[in-house]
């Protein structure tokens, strides 16, 4: 019976790593849904199972609708500007015929940074008075903004500082699958008379759509996730302009210590990440049928 | 494109990237200009380590940088040896419902830390490992594992399946044919898949500043977070704290670009 060995031998082997992943995957998330069905607030021992109450609250509770919708406009501004601009890096790095290595570990280090570091890095550029970033705008003739402190400007300089720290992986991803498409694609296209314009619409930007539709999901997905640079760049200020479902999640649990309205909140940045990978999947399989 | 015009476009591309990388180089500079001149908001004229000497000598930081390097390098090596353990039936042995546990596997990779963090904190704190070492380990490397799963069952597919079979006719058994055939032919990606765990649990911050409570186990991007400032903020001592804390991935970038490439390619590009 060499299969049934080779199973036996197989899940042996496999069994450690299974049982981790449930403990610390399944286990949670079943965890963290009784919570949101309670009233748990530790420092008064209250724990009450409540039903759908802490739902029903977030449905009428105007701080969780600002910390979805800061949510919805970081993500996809994010997303959008780093896809744009990711794509404009991998095109000049692909030209790009010497010192490959020395373009590519400048490209990768604002990626490889701790996102604590990129945001103690922006807090000094957007200093109100110190910073690079002011020292620029007072050149260009555009006064001295207070890129943190004013919640007109404070989330487009956090999404400014996402792009930076994400753009690089976006680049890099679109640049390797460049690399994929054989010259002799492009020959065929000069022969025929295409210009660089046309051969970018026509050839490269179909050769990279599944790998942008792939790269904007685990983009998509981490934009949802993101949680060390605003916590330490802007703490979700001011005015709660920079407060995204993660930090409010985290204030909910950790800082107010309402246990079972943070479980709510974090049940639905799941529910929404669940949601995201499904639709990006259903693109992708479209996509390879059509 | 005359030879001249092609060195000069490349040129213009490091240089645009060297741009790019304008905010992390200048937070070097400024971890290298004296106090006074930082204030004076002036161009330095003469550098210093004066900031530098400061954080090691007066700061939580030299503390943290050791535990993020004790925490990384132990959680890094728990996720591969529990990685290569079940990556390897996943990816050459019969194993019964391997496709539902790969599909399991990738959905874990997407997991919101915020989401498990709360049943997390309580469970390290009923084992009593609030401000361990272990606590974090275990966490960062269970969260690392799915990655390095999936990462691993790539590079092992890409084996030829006649590599055990061969060790098979000569008469060794399962174990040692992982041992002496399989596990030095994955060699390459699994450093691949380490470096970039190791780089991930170095990164880590939620759980880091959520598990840990003092100077004991506080990591290199929490000790970073919580950095004192008394009367004013010290951004020179800022700028240099944070340089070191990002000292080690900016070795593996520039160092191990090869490696870290790989293992980046390998967990995006594959279906």
């Amino acid at each position: 019976m060499i299969a049934r060995g080779e199973r036996r031998f197989g899940l042996l082997l496999a069994a450690p790593a299974l049982l981790v992943l449930g403990a610390v995957t399944l286990y949670p998330v079943a965890h963290v849904l009784a919570l949101s069905l309670q009233r748990r607030v530790p420092i008064f021992g209250v724990a009450d199972w409540v039903g759908l109450a802490n739902y029903a609250f977030l449905t009428r509770d105007p701080a969780f609708w600002n910390a979805a919708r800061v949510t919805v406009v970081f993500v996809i501004a994010s997303v959008a500007v780093e896809l744009a601009l990711g794509v404009a890096v991998a095109l000049a790095l692909h030209r790009q015929q010497r010192w490959r290595a020395i373009a590519l570990a400048l490209l990768l280090l604002p990626w490889c940074l701790p996102g604590v570091v990129t945001a103690r890095t922006f807090e000094w550029i957007y200093h109100p008075t110190s910073g690079l970033a002011g020292a620029v705008a007072r050149r260009l003739g555009a006064g001295a903004p207070n890129w943190l402190g004013d919640p007109s400007l404070s989330l487009a300089a956090l999404i400014a500082a996402d792009v930076w720290r994400t753009m690089p992986f976006v680049a890099l991803l679109c640049y390797a699958r460049l690399l994929g498409i054989p010259g002799e694609v492009y020959e065929a296209a000069t022969v025929d008379g295409a210009g660089r314009a046309a051969t970018l619409r026509a050839i490269t930007l179909p050769l990279l759509a599944p790998v942008l539709l792939m790269v904007a999901l685990f983009r998509t997905l981490d934009a949802l996730r993101a949680f060390d640079l605003m916590f330490v760049l802007t703490g979700g200020g001011p005015a709660a302009t920079t407060e995204t479902l993660a930090l409010f999640a985290y204030r909910s649990l950790f800082q107010t210590l309402h246990l079972g309205y943070g479980a709510a909140v974090s049940t639905v940045v799941f529910v929404l990440v669940g949601a995201t990978a499904t639709l990006y999947l259903a693109a992708g399989r479209a996509d390879a049928t059509r | 494109m005359t030879r001249e015009r092609r060195v000069a476009a490349d040129v213009a591309v490091l240089a645009a990237l060297a741009l790019y990388a304008t905010p992390l180089l200048w937070q070097l500079l400024t971890s290298l200009t004296p106090d006074a001149t930082i204030a004076a908001g002036a161009w330095p004229r003469a550098l210093s380590l004066e900031h530098y000497r400061v954080v090691v000598a007066q700061s939580p930081l030299p503390r943290a940088l050791g535990n993020s390097a004790g925490v990384a390098l132990i959680a890094t090596a728990l996720a591969a040896g529990l990685g290569v353990l079940a990556a390897y039936p996943l990816a050459r042995l019969a194993l019964p419902g391997r496709r539902l546990i790969m599909l399991a596997v990738v959905l874990s990779t997407a997991f919101p830390a915020i989401a498990t963090v709360a049943p997390l904190y309580l469970v390290v704190r009923a084992l009593g490992l609030r401000d361990t070492w272990a606590a974090l380990v275990l966490a960062d490397a269970s969260f690392a594992l799915p990655l390095m799963i999936w990462l691993l069952v790539g590079f092992l597919r890409e084996l030829p399946p006649a590599l055990e079979e061969a060790a098979f006719v000569d008469g060794a058994g399962r174990v040692a044919a992982l041992r002496h055939v399989i596990l030095p032919a994955l060699a390459p990606g699994a450093a691949a898949a380490a470096l970039l765990t190791f780089l991930f649990t170095w990164n880590e911050f939620l759980f880091a500043y959520t598990f840990t409570a003092t100077e004991a186990s506080r990591t290199a991007p929490v000790a970073l977070a919580l950095f004192p400032g008394v009367f004013e903020v010290p951004w020179g001592d800022i700028a240099a704290a944070s340089i070191l804390a990002a000292l080690p991935p900016i070795v593996i970038v520039i160092v191990l670009q090869r490696h870290l490439v790989r293992g980046l390619l390998a967990g995006s590009l594959k279906d």
